[in-house]
């Protein structure tokens, strides 16, 4: 008996759907023969576009986001094994990456490891826009005019034979259409620039956008971050943590002269591109200043060592 | 095939291309041609984007058209091409990534463009969905046209490359071709269409607008009252 009856409320229930379907026929049928400038049929027509669209639209959005993701943090990991200097045609990036490059959260204002956080999860860009792990920078300070950074910033290291090869910081900073998201590779010394590049710019093509050029990226390859205060000092750690020196690396106009004193920090200005320049150089500055990654750096760079 | 191109296709494939193109005759859809044309991979996807859009926004539109209610077409049109920009847009994402970050916004832009309002309400509203989807088609390769004859120039001329592989070599990189910086920038795709639009109207002088008004001369003009 009571298998009828499930058997008898499935049959009501269909049968209440093809009502409820029919009505809904009628109705489209008295709708589309009404005239089109009935109030009814526009808000009908409206209703209808409104929710066949959102359809639409929602579906190509949910069904392409996991290759969205997918690129993006494929384009991440590329940059990342590029300004490394790792990057190989046709090579699997994430075999590559998962490999050779190990990420690390920095704590900003300490300069020591965050433990605790996966920081392969970590979305530093992310952070940045939540309050909760985000900092404001002063006005006078912000030179990069980012207004925000992450408290914690995730940095990169690549290793070989256990021993630390380069550091990879990201940063950021406006240029002069937009900000510039991008990677300084620096030696374990935490002083002499490797590469830098930048994976998301909208530049002026051809002037500002010249800050992907491969041939301007390869001027940077050996330029100091810092001003060398004394170096043989700091090689023996018998310098204190606030004397590594002041950031010093900028970007001239025209080509550097590498006969005089200090063309080490100074790198060619891109042509055409004055207020790009300018973005980069204060980037540059604010990032490698006490404000970005100048109290880890510190750490890299005397005996002491980052505290993890 | 004879049977999907009858005269009417034919003839609203083939005449946006010189004859009646959106660009160069009727001035549409000029701003996306300035902001991406400094390239031609991007000027190539942009193209493409903009002629399937400008197609599929035309065949739906003329679907319905029969039951538009006239005080709302405008939004309707506009909502059916924001969905398929928008859908276009995703799957640049998906499957270019490299190009959607080229054209960024300008994807999004084509909502805005010129052409496709332009057909969808000159043309879908009044025309069976096949038509319409051609027309669209049609109108597309025109745009597509005149933007691949400006990138050429551009990317030639301001950095000497083509789809990014060197045509001319750079005195930077010990070259002997100082690129022209101007090309690079938006206002030389004015100077370029232009010279296009001036070209075309030479060749066929049928589309040169009339003078609306004369200037006299003073000579014979009103003298004067004393």
């Amino acid at each position: 008996m009571p298998n009828k009856c499930k058997h008898m409320e499935k049959l009501n229930a269909t049968l209440e759907q093809y009502e409820q379907y029919r009505k809904f026929i009628i109705y489209k049928d008295k709708v589309l023969a009404l005239g089109n400038d009935s109030l009814e049929k526009t808000i009908a027509i409206a209703v209808s576009l409104c929710l066949v669209c959102a359809v639409l639209v929602s579906f190509a959005a949910v069904a392409l986001k996991p290759l969205q993701v997918d690129n993006k943090a494929a384009d991440m990991k590329k940059n990342i094994l590029d300004v490394a200097g790792l990057l190989e045609e046709g090579a699997d990036i994430n075999a590559a990456f998962s490999d050779k490059i190990e990420a690390k959260l920095v704590d900003l204002e300490t300069g020591d490891y965050v433990e605790g956080i996966n920081a392969d999860e970590y979305d530093q860009r992310k952070a940045a826009k939540d309050p909760a792990q985000s900092i404001l920078i002063p006005k006078d300070k912000d030179i990069a005019h980012i207004r925000v950074k992450a408290k914690y910033a995730k940095v990169f290291l690549v290793k070989e034979a256990g021993a630390v090869k380069s550091i990879i910081l990201p940063i950021n900073g406006y240029g002069l259409w937009s900000t510039l998201y991008g990677f300084l590779s620096l030696d374990a010394d935490g002083q002499t620039v490797q590469s830098i590049n930048f994976y998301d710019q909208q530049e002026t093509p051809g002037l500002g956008g010249e800050v992907v050029n491969p041939n301007w990226r390869a001027l940077w390859k050996g330029k100091k971050v810092y001003a060398e205060s004394d170096q043989p000092a700091l090689d023996k750690g018998l310098i204190g943590e606030a004397d590594i020196g002041e950031p010093a690396l900028s970007l001239i106009k025209g080509t550097v002269d590498t006969t005089k004193p200090g063309s080490q920090y100074q790198v060619d200005g891109l042509a055409g591109a004055t207020l790009t320049s300018t973005g980069v150089t204060n980037l540059v500055r604010y990032w490698t200043s006490n404000e970005g990654f100048a109290p880890y750096l510190k750490k890299v760079r005397t005996v002491k060592g980052v505290k993890s | 095939m004879s049977a999907i191109l009858n005269d009417e296709t034919k003839k609203v494939l083939t005449t946006p291309l010189v004859n009646d193109n959106p660009i160069t005759l009727q001035v549409l859809g000029i701003c996306s041609a300035l902001a991406v044309t400094s390239q031609m991979s991007t000027s190539l996807i942009m193209a493409l984007a903009l002629t399937l859009v400008t197609a599929f926004s035309s065949a739906a539109i003329s679907a319905i058209r029969n039951h538009i209610p006239s005080s709302i077409r405008i939004i309707v049109q506009m909502t059916i091409i924001a969905s398929l920009v928008i859908v276009v847009d995703q799957i640049l994402k998906a499957f270019a990534y490299d190009v959607s970050k080229q054209l960024s916004v300008f994807v999004g832009l084509i909502i805005t463009n010129c052409i496709v309002m332009g057909r969808a309400e000159g043309y879908a509203m009044k025309n069976p969905p096949l038509e319409s989807f051609m027309d669209g088609i049609g109108n597309g390769l025109g745009y597509s046209l005149i933007l691949i004859i400006v990138a050429f120039f551009r990317e030639t001329l301001g950095s000497g490359k083509l789809l990014g592989i060197e045509v001319f070599k750079l005195t930077k990189d010990g070259g002997w071709y100082d690129p022209n910086g101007l090309m690079l920038l938006p206002p030389s795709a004015f100077f370029i269409i232009g010279l296009i639009i001036w070209g075309v109207r030479q060749w066929k002088p049928s589309q040169a607008e009339k003078v609306e008004f004369k200037i006299l001369s003073i000579a014979h003009g009103e003298g004067g009252h004393h």
